[in-house]
């Protein structure tokens, strides 16, 4: 091999020493991650759910299932990723006047590097592909995706990606490169040990699961849409969907591409960016942001859609200029392809290149601008209920913004020049990333919440959970937009000059605000849970809302509708209600559903096993992880009874219980 | 006037579930679902061919193309792949004819010429790598192995599925699955003819060229 590791053959380069002992805060860490693990192991043992919850919940290729289990995927790593955050902001308020701080290097690389990789693939990825994978199916009156099997596979993969970045933290180290690993320093000459491999395998195994679930939610908006839905009838949430989906399916390859090529540099000592032998770095930088442009609008697009769903609902109106929106989705779709060059003016492409990009990645602002407009117009004369998904929107608005507005000041290639790595840039894409994808997040939970629970969510601990999040987010990025404008790079471990300080530590007092946002949150969910009977959502439709989401029950049920809708109108469930729609309560049909499967989590679990053996190069579990799984996946194809029927009278049954509680509450 | 009461008739009689079970047929989405996935394949290939475009005259003073390639083992390599497609289409008429031992007559003799290919394919390697070409000699050969190397990866994996495949024929017959299936194998192998077509011009014919 490349480099002089002592490496055996039972456990490649595995060994005692991999374990981080002297590492007091990882062991900690590890203490805590150990006992907390151990509690609900226990618990669930206790309580015998693991039955319950292989049948139920890992298994299950219903769509509303595997949306919950991505969001919760989501939220668990956005803990991580926000104590990664706030260990950053402690390192960088103190460590002043000769201080050290309390992070080593070695450590601090780690943490910086791990916070962006889990913030975007395995919180923002997951919670953006939960969102779609729950709400699409049900607006467009579709009773599953296209391939159910697949989205399954796709959770479970993204699962294991997340898992071996969490293993990363206890056995060897995450990569020291900065969250996109640019080579040379991501090469095996410059960065011999596992962290670069645990970030590549990770990132190729979730990868596939992306990729999949890109494919598969393509499909189900343009094939399994309800009659008369015709494209421009579509909800928004549904369009920015899809535009979203032909991102990933377009810009993931990219990267599963470049990952191939870095690996072959790192494990077959291939020339593609070394520094000699013809090798090109800047191959990398550009391919890599080729996906990497793309993926920031995979992100946020969905999120437009969330905005634009809960301003028309919660203004009583249809959205202002829902044509006008649909294109300029789809103009951002197309313009995201054509501005990769902005993350890196300073390579040196030349006048002409840097305009170029500098100018596309200007027009952008155009298309988004026109939808700040829209949603503007659709609360001008609106009745606007101020509900905690209308108080995120507005969140948004206000600071997305600004965030878009430090972007255009980056977009200008001279300025780039200046501000090129500085704290500014940090401040501008969290400013967006938070302004936009975390708020629209928490909108989207707030909304969708009570559909998926049948209950909504408190709104005391919701409001607490909301001020916090606003001012927290204030508070600690305007301070890095000035210390970027005096010239602070990113990715410092300590400083020099004691008139910065102040800066950091308001930073530090923000991310400590927000850290309040995040339990107010948690205890929202909590308390909404406690409160469940009295919060109750009967009717199906809480907010009084547009789309045919609103249409079934609260949770709705394994079917989703016991008929099939058809769609007339653009907000689809308003035209039922506006024309005092009947719910029908005979005449029920068996119901054609797929059926449930193990393959996925089996498949999932052994790609993560020869992720994990070629990190440390145990070549032989390598083989046999490889072998054992292209055995089960071609196994799994030999299965052609997929699907079985719910019988008339479940539907029945089912369905008369609803019409109980409907009755009711009169 | 008359547009208005029709309209409001017509909304008054709107339909608004279907009183029969509206069913998608069981792989309604599989062919379009398997056309976007290629794309996305297409899309791995397209990094390639960039790589390549970019490396690929960056020799680092090591051999160039016209020291290494044999055209008359590559054509020899192109007509067993191009063979191959032929007979692919031979095995969905032979299906559409519903004739399951020709189909999979037919499908036999597609995975030999892809064996042959990629024995040929192998063969080629070799003989680079003997002559101290190899992947980690230049950013060039780093590039070329890796593109003509995926390409052979994807048609071994088309091999195993045919095998798959012909097994699955034997065991069900061709029953509706197996022949959605065997017309997204087929995508995939032309497929793949289409993306040696690009390395043969752009990779062997314009690399003599240089």
């Amino acid at each position: 091999m490349m480099n002089h590791q002592q490496t055996s053959f039972l456990l490649g380069r595995l060994g005692l020493d991999s374990l981080p002992l002297h590492e007091p805060i990882l062991v900690a860490t590890f203490s805590v991650v150990a006992l907390g693990g151990i509690a609900v192991f226990g618990a669930i043992t206790y309580f015998r759910l693991w039955g319950y919850l292989w049948r139920e919940w890992f298994t299950t290729v219903d769509h509303k299932r595997i949306g919950i289990m991505y969001m919760i995927l989501g939220i668990i790593m956005l803990l991580r990723g926000f104590a990664d955050a706030i260990m950053m902001r402690l390192q960088q308020a103190i460590a002043f006047g000769g201080s050290d701080g309390y992070l080593p290097a070695h450590h601090y690389d780690q943490v910086f590097t791990a916070h962006g990789v889990i913030m975007i693939f395995f919180v923002a990825m997951p919670v953006v592909t939960g969102l779609m994978n729950y709400v699409v199916p049900l607006q467009i009156g579709a009773r599953d995706v296209s391939f159910p099997f697949l989205n399954n596979f796709s959770f479970w993969m993204t699962t294991a990606g997340a898992v071996l970045v969490m293993m990363s933290l206890f056995i060897g180290e995450f990569a020291r490169t900065g969250w996109l690993a640019y080579p040379p320093l991501s090469n095996i000459a410059y960065s011999p040990d596992v962290g670069v491999d645990y970030y590549i395998w990770a990132l190729q195994i979730a990868g596939v699961g992306t990729l999949l679930s890109g494919v598969n939610l393509i499909c189900t908006i343009i094939k399994m849409r309800a009659p008369g839905m015709k494209m421009m009838q579509m909800p928004v949430f549904t369009w920015t969907a899809l535009c979203t989906n032909v991102l990933i399916v377009a810009a993931f390859p990219v990267l599963t591409a470049v990952m191939v090529l870095l690996s072959l540099d790192r494990y077959v000592g291939t020339n593609f960016f070394t520094n000699d032998f013809g090798g090109n770095p800047m191959m990398y930088v550009n391919l890599i942001w080729i996906w990497g442009h793309p993926e920031v609008y995979i992100l946020i697009l969905p999120m437009f859609g969330v905005f634009s769903e809960v301003t028309s609902t919660f203004c009583g109106k249809r959205l202002f200029g829902y044509t006008s929106m649909v294109y300029a989705t789809i103009v951002i779709t197309i313009l995201s392809y054509l501005v990769w060059l902005h993350h890196f003016f300073t390579m040196g492409s030349g006048a002409s290149v840097n305009s170029f990009f500098g100018i596309t990645t200007m027009i952008i602002s155009i298309p988004t601008g026109a939808k700040m407009f829209n949603w503007l117009f659709t609360m001008y004369k609106g009745r606007i209920r101020y509900d905690l998904p209308m108080m995120w929107t507005v969140a948004f608005m206000l600071t997305f913004v600004i965030g878009g507005m430090s972007g255009v000041m980056l977009a200008v290639p001279p300025a780039d020049f200046s501000l090129h790595n500085s704290l500014f840039l940090i401040a501008h894409f969290h400013n967006v990333i938070i302004g936009g994808v975390l708020f629209g997040l928490f909108a989207a939970i707030n909304f969708w919440y009570p559909k998926a629970f049948g209950y909504k969510l408190d709104p005391f601990w919701g409001k607490i959970s909301f001020w916090c999040w606003v001012i927290g987010f204030y508070l600690a990025f305007m301070p890095l937009y000035v210390l970027g404008l005096m010239g602070v790079t990113r990715r410092m471990r300590v400083f020099d000059d004691p008139s910065l300080q102040i800066w950091f530590v308001i930073a530090g007092i923000g991310a400590a605000v927000i850290a309040v946002g995040i339990g107010a949150f948690l205890v929202q969910l909590v308390v909404s849970y406690m409160k469940r009977e009295q919060l109750r959502d009967t009717t199906g439709d809480p907010w009084d809302a547009r789309t045919l989401e609103w249409a079934t029950s609260s949770p709705p049920p394994d079917y989703n509708f016991a008929f099939t809708p058809v769609v007339h109108d653009l907000d689809a469930w308003w035209d039922m209600k506006q024309h005092g729609y009947k719910r029908p309560l005979t005449g029920y049909k068996p119901i054609h559903m797929p059926k449930n499967t193990g393959a996925g989590i089996i498949l999932a679990g052994l790609s993560l096993v020869t992720g994990f053996a070629l990190i440390w190069y145990i070549w032989w579990l390598a083989a046999l992880g490889f072998i054992s799984l292209l055995a089960v996946a071609i196994g799994h194809t030999f299965n052609y009874k997929r699907d079985f029927h719910i019988p008339a009278e479940e539907v029945e049954k089912t369905e008369n219980e609803r019409t109980r509680i409907l009755a009711a509450q009169g | 006037m008359t547009a208005t009461a029709s309209a409001a008739q017509d909304t008054a009689t709107r339909i608004y579930h279907h009183e029969t079970e509206h069913t998608h047929p069981e792989g309604s989405s599989t062919l379009l679902g398997f056309w976007i996935y290629l794309m996305s394949d297409c899309l791995i290939f397209a990094v390639l061919f960039a790589t390549y475009g970019v490396l690929g005259g960056n020799y680092a003073a090591g051999p160039a193309p016209k020291d290494l390639f044999e055209l008359p083992l590559v054509a020899l390599n192109t007509s067993m792949l191009l063979l191959s497609s032929i007979t692919y289409g031979f095995a969905v008429i032979a299906m559409q004819n519903r004739n399951r031992k020709s189909t999979q007559t037919w499908l036999l003799i597609t995975a030999l010429f892809g064996l042959a290919f990629i024995s040929i394919e192998l063969f080629e390697f070799s003989e680079l790598i003997h002559e101290g070409a190899t992947p980690q000699r230049s950013a060039f050969l780093s590039s070329f192995f890796t593109l003509v190397g995926t390409h052979g990866l994807h048609v071994t994996f088309g091999i195993v599925w045919i095998f798959t495949l012909v097994t699955q024929i034997a065991k069900h017959g061709l029953v509706e699955a197996n022949r959605r299936r065997l017309m997204c194998l087929s995508m995939f192998w032309h497929f793949l003819d289409v993306v040696w077509i690009g390395v043969f011009t752009f990779v062997y014919l314009m690399g003599m060229l240089r």
